[in-house]
């Protein structure tokens, strides 16, 4: 499984995404934004960070970044995009996914650990967990609060899209689990393919042991077997 | 040569130089400077950039030991932490910038550093801030609260640079002037440093980065120089703004300009801007520099040369590359979408000459500018009512009946209470290298692809330097070198940030000497040199200075992190020790403040060799695996120290202590006793503690066990004193910091 | 040619800065406050062109990249 890193100006989270897959056994390399070409990648991700500073809204000036078009394109057609936090905004803007990022609730930077739950695990990205799996990952942003209108939410249920919840501790799904305050608890959701995800917490920050954390580790290996890389 | 103004005294005192300094200007000149040059000189000779303060009593420091490779001088120090690694890492104060406007003042202040990092060849890897505040009830404590912690997180997390740990302090002698101390360490391969200097002559000089303002004129010249006026708002145009993603896209062109070695020095233009950065790398190379400033980007028109030479703009950086380098130099910062323009040239004849539209506008000489700088030996004496405050009658102060209260009024005070709600705004994990988050006695980095850990951590405690400044200097440097070795890792070198008041009045000069010889001696015995550092003086406001506050950041490392060993108790049926011996010490204690509102006596005694020993005997802990846990004893005692290895999310552990002691009780709960640790220690290696506790000549003493009770639970000489819920306790202490700030 | 342009939350979508402001206002004694909703503006400058032509781009410019369809609103005022 080659994954596809891309690597806007402002991008952060860029080498800690490649250091994850490859720590999982895949291989990644970098795509610069001024680019167009994907290089024959299987997965493209678009990491966390501040794209392009973010000063308008978050994703909102990546999206019309040479690289982007590829992407768009390369999702149209079927392709896998994974959109970890700044990449979920983007492909929020990019119209790849329904909805759109608000201020966090609280009106401050939400840096901690915090838990989700895993709804679905009918996607590439999440088939090598357990229906209702609590992970402890980090959550990173000052705009990840999940807003879409009644139908486009009644969609998502429906069509089984959201792929994980914000939830406490022991999986309950409550306010207080919530904090950036996203509709229905909203921590990650899936194109109607399947294929397209995008997600606020941060997986390849809970994918080494001597971290204390490693709950998101199995994102990769699901990629990896999807690719029937590892039994 | 062009006079845009007639130079004299008068203008030259209005420049904040003094008669003295101007004759010196016009004798290293030979002739009266013009008004850009006189404008260089007051820059280059205030406080900020001259250390002219400080400069005789720096050289104290202990500098040297076997890991320096780089010593203070450059941008930032740099030690060797092996498998051909370097740490290279520096503290800055932006201290009245942050007062005035918090926001931008703090993430400016976490800009700089990062600069003076990144200018070194290292990729910045860890952020940590020592931050003082008023009283928590003083109005403006909210607000500059507020202010300061979103300011450090929208600069550090754009960045994507975690910020690590900590501290965070309140005190009324901060009302009117907080500290903002801003550490920055990165890590680069020891032959991919790189240095400030202008040499080879017929070198390019460019100029990298954002364009320059007018904003920040007179920043580090007034601001930091001058005792703080109430007029503070006014002052708000020469803060700067800063804008870290050109930032973030600087560092990566930087780093690949370097790592390309395109470049042959490279400054970042800090907090005297062209001026500094260009006679600086002049100075050390022992050359001169031609500067076209007609050919500098502005953001503004009709910027005067003056102007120019002053500004503060932030993101900026100079760069010295041969000429047939310039265009790869230009196409690397074109790629990040920044400018790279050829300013000048470098020169043998040692002079700065700067032109405007091909007509010279200043001529100085690069380095008498900055070895000719002013150096005072400004009088010192002790101040009349430091004899007062060693004044202390314990019989006086009456033993708490309930202790249960008190404990629990101390674990949820301002000084105590959990720092969650400032670390909770800060991006702590990007990097997928932090394996202690803030919170710890040490932050500790892994370095990916190498065995070693980096342990981090700043400390000072202001009321021990108020109190005995010269104890005080030593306490901060033991107590963060302690804090580093509870991880297992060996305290290598240390970074400092000193604030102080005005050194023109003498018992202000009297605390910065004396708490400076106390750092050197605790430092040469601990042999931990300094490699970099910063003064910070005139932290005033009106006539009342602040509490001296010597910032020390100690840096350690660990062979092999995968021994390094927390804070936090683990297991049930853990046997709980105690490293070193409580004495009959309160005085500057956290609770005599606290509980009886007194800050008075003598700071806990500080034994240097003794200290010595139980650092390495925690490293050796560490690195044969005995131990589970470690944690210092510091502001609040044993009481407090014990309830903070139990402080989880959620709560799964309790204690049950018992201790025999012939002191008083609340000496023996609350005492500030120095070079004390609590470990806990599965039974099965009790014995092995013990041995090697005998070998280092540690006293080690069982206190108690470690159970699910979930229950903090102390008894003293038969009588049980403390009995409190830690999920209770967990509560109140988590909540206390929102409530300060006013959520 | 200088247009305004100002995006703001459609009336739907919960405004939590606005909402925060509009606390603060009422804490400090503006008892009147009703409702705050903050925004954003723009103010771009246009080299000579026609006005139906510069409100055209600008509107343009409006739905594509300075205000988010989902959750926002625009005015744009030459």
């Amino acid at each position: 499984m080659k994954c596809g890193v891309v690597v806007f100006p402002g991008s952060n989270c860029d080498r800690d995404t490649v250091y994850a897959v490859e720590s999982a056994g895949g291989e990644a390399f970098y795509l610069w934004h001024k680019e167009t070409n994907l290089r024959g990648a299987d997965c493209i991700i678009l990491p966390g960070g501040f794209a392009y500073g973010d000063y308008l809204r978050t994703g909102a000036i990546a999206r019309f970044s040479p690289i982007m078009k590829s992407v768009i394109d390369f999702a149209d057609k079927g392709g896998l995009v994974f959109g970890i936090c700044n990449g979920f905004q983007v492909l929020l803007e990019s119209g790849l996914l329904p909805g759109a990022m608000m201020i966090n609730k609280t009106l401050k930077f939400l840096g901690q650990d915090i838990f989700i739950r895993v709804e679905e695990t009918d996607t590439p990205y999440t088939h090598d967990y357990y229906q209702g799996s609590v992970l402890r990952i980090p959550v990173a942003h000052f705009e990840g609060n999940y807003y879409a209108d009644g139908d486009t939410l009644n969609l998502l249920e429906k069509e089984e899209r959201v792929i994980f919840r914000y939830c406490e501790r022991d999986g309950k799904i409550s306010e207080k689990g919530n904090l950036n305050g996203s509709l229905n608890n909203i921590a990650g959701i899936c194109s109607e393919n399947r294929r397209v995800l995008g997600m606020m917490p941060h997986p390849e920050r809970a994918s080494a042991p001597i971290l204390g954390k490693s709950d998101g580790f199995a994102m990769w290996k699901s990629l990896l077997k999807y690719f029937g890389e590892v039994a | 040569m062009s006079e845009e103004n007639k130079v004299t005294l008068q203008t030259a005192l209005e420049q904040g130089l003094t008669e003295e300094e101007f004759n010196k200007a016009c004798s290293i000149l030979g002739r009266t400077p013009n008004f850009t040059e006189l404008g260089v000189f007051a820059l280059m000779w205030s406080e900020h950039c001259s250390y002219k303060s400080s400069k005789y009593h720096l050289k104290k420091f202990p500098t040297e030991g076997k890991a320096v490779v780089q010593g203070p001088g450059e941008n930032a120090g740099v030690i060797d932490i092996g498998d051909g690694l370097v740490a290279v890492f520096k503290v800055e104060s932006h201290n009245h910038p942050s007062y005035v406007e918090p926001y931008q003042g703090a993430a400016t202040g976490v800009g700089g550093i990062l600069r003076d990092v990144f200018t070194m060849g290292a990729r910045p890897a860890a952020n940590l801030n020592s931050l003082r505040f008023g009283e928590p009830g003083h109005k403006k404590t909210p607000h500059l609260v507020k202010g300061v912690v979103a300011g450090i997180g929208g600069y550090g997390n754009c960045m994507g640079i975690p910020t690590v740990g900590g501290e965070v302090y309140f005190d009324k002698s901060y009302n009117g002037n907080i500290l903002v101390n801003a550490f920055t360490l990165g890590v680069c391969g020891i032959d991919e440093i790189f240095k400030a200097v202008a040499s080879g002559v017929g070198n390019k000089v460019i100029y990298a980065g954002s364009r320059t303002g007018r904003d920040g004129i007179h920043g580090a010249g007034l601001l930091a120089s001058k005792a703080f006026q109430e007029d503070a708002e006014e002052k708000r145009p020469t803060v700067q703004v800063g804008d870290p993603f050109q930032e973030k896209k600087l560092l990566e062109a930087c780093l690949e300009v370097m790592r390309k070695k395109l470049i042959v020095g490279i400054q970042d233009m800090g907090a005297a801007g062209l001026s500094s950065s260009s006679l600086e790398m002049a100075g050390r190379a022992g050359t001169g520099i031609i500067m076209h400033l007609d050919r500098v980007p502005t953001r503004e028109a009709g910027m005067t040369p003056y102007e120019l030479m002053l500004s503060e703009s932030q993101e900026r950086m100079l760069i010295v590359a041969e000429p047939h380098m310039v265009d790869k130099v230009r196409e690397v910062f074109e790629k990040w979408d920044l400018n790279a323009v050829e300013v000048g040239e470098v020169t043998d004849d040692g002079l700065l000459k700067l032109y405007m539209h091909d007509e010279l506008v200043a001529e100085m000489p690069a380095a008498p500018l900055s070895e000719e700088a002013p150096v005072y030996k400004r009088p010192y004496s002790r101040p009349s009512w430091q004899s007062s405050l060693a004044n202390l009658d314990l019989d006086k102060i009456p033993v708490p009946r309930n202790f249960n209260e008190t404990f629990k009024k101390m674990i949820s005070s301002a000084n105590l209470c959990s720092r969650e709600w400032v670390f909770n705004q800060y991006d702590s994990t990007v990097g997928t290298d932090t394996v202690f988050e803030p919170g710890y006695d040490a932050a500790l980095m892994r370095v990916k692809g190498h065995p070693m850990g980096i342990a981090i951590s700043s400390d000072c405690n202001s009321r021990y330097c108020y109190l005995d400044p010269r104890t005080g200097g030593k306490l901060a440097i033991i107590e963060s070198a302690r804090n580093v070795a509870c991880t297992g890792a060996r305290p290598i070198a240390f970074t400092n940030c000193l604030n102080f008041g005005n050194p023109e009045k003498p018992e202000i000069m009297w605390q910065f000497v004396e708490a400076v010889e106390g750092i050197s001696d605790a430092a040469a015995a601990l042999d931990t040199p300094v490699v970099s550092g910063n003064v910070s003086f005139y932290n005033e406001t009106g006539d009342s200075g602040i509490k001296p506050t010597p910032t020390i950041v100690m840096v350690g490392v660990i062979e092999d992190i995968n021994k390094a060993v927390g804070m936090k108790f683990v297991a049930q049926g853990d046997i709980i020790a105690l490293l070193g011996t409580t004495r009959p010490e309160l005085g500057g204690s956290e609770y005599l403040e606290l509980i009886h509102g007194i800050t008075a006596g003598l700071p806990p005694a500080v034994d240097l060799d003794r200290e010595r020993n139980l650092h390495n005997l925690l490293i050796n802990l560490s690195k044969e695996q005995i131990i589970n846990s470690a944690h210092d004893i510091s502001d609040g005692g044993l009481a407090i120290a014990i309830a903070e290895c139990l402080l989880t999310d959620p709560v799964r552990l309790g204690a049950d202590v018992k201790l025999e002691s012939e002191l008083r009780p609340d000496i023996a709960l609350f005492g500030e006793s120095q070079g004390r640790v609590i470990v806990s220690v599965s039974p099965d290696e009790l014995n092995n503690l013990r041995k090697m506790a005998v070998r280092y000549g540690v006293e080690c003493e069982v206190i108690g066990e470690v159970d699910i009770s979930k229950t903090l639970n102390i008894t003293l000489n038969s009588e049980k004193i403390i009995s409190a819920d830690m999920t209770d306790i967990y509560k109140s202490w988590s909540k206390k910091f929102a409530e300060i700030v006013g959520e | 040619m200088k247009a305004r342009v100002y995006v703001s939350f459609k009336d739907s979508v919960l405004d939590p800065q606005g909402k925060a402001v509009k606390n603060a206002l009422l804490s400090i004694g503006y008892e009147k406050v009703k409702d705050v909703r903050q925004g954003k503006f723009f103010q771009i400058e246009m080299d000579d062109m026609s006005e139906a032509e510069a409100k055209r781009q600008i509107t343009e410019m409006a739905e594509k990249i300075l205000s988010n369809p989902v959750i926002e609103k625009f005015e744009v005022i030459l």
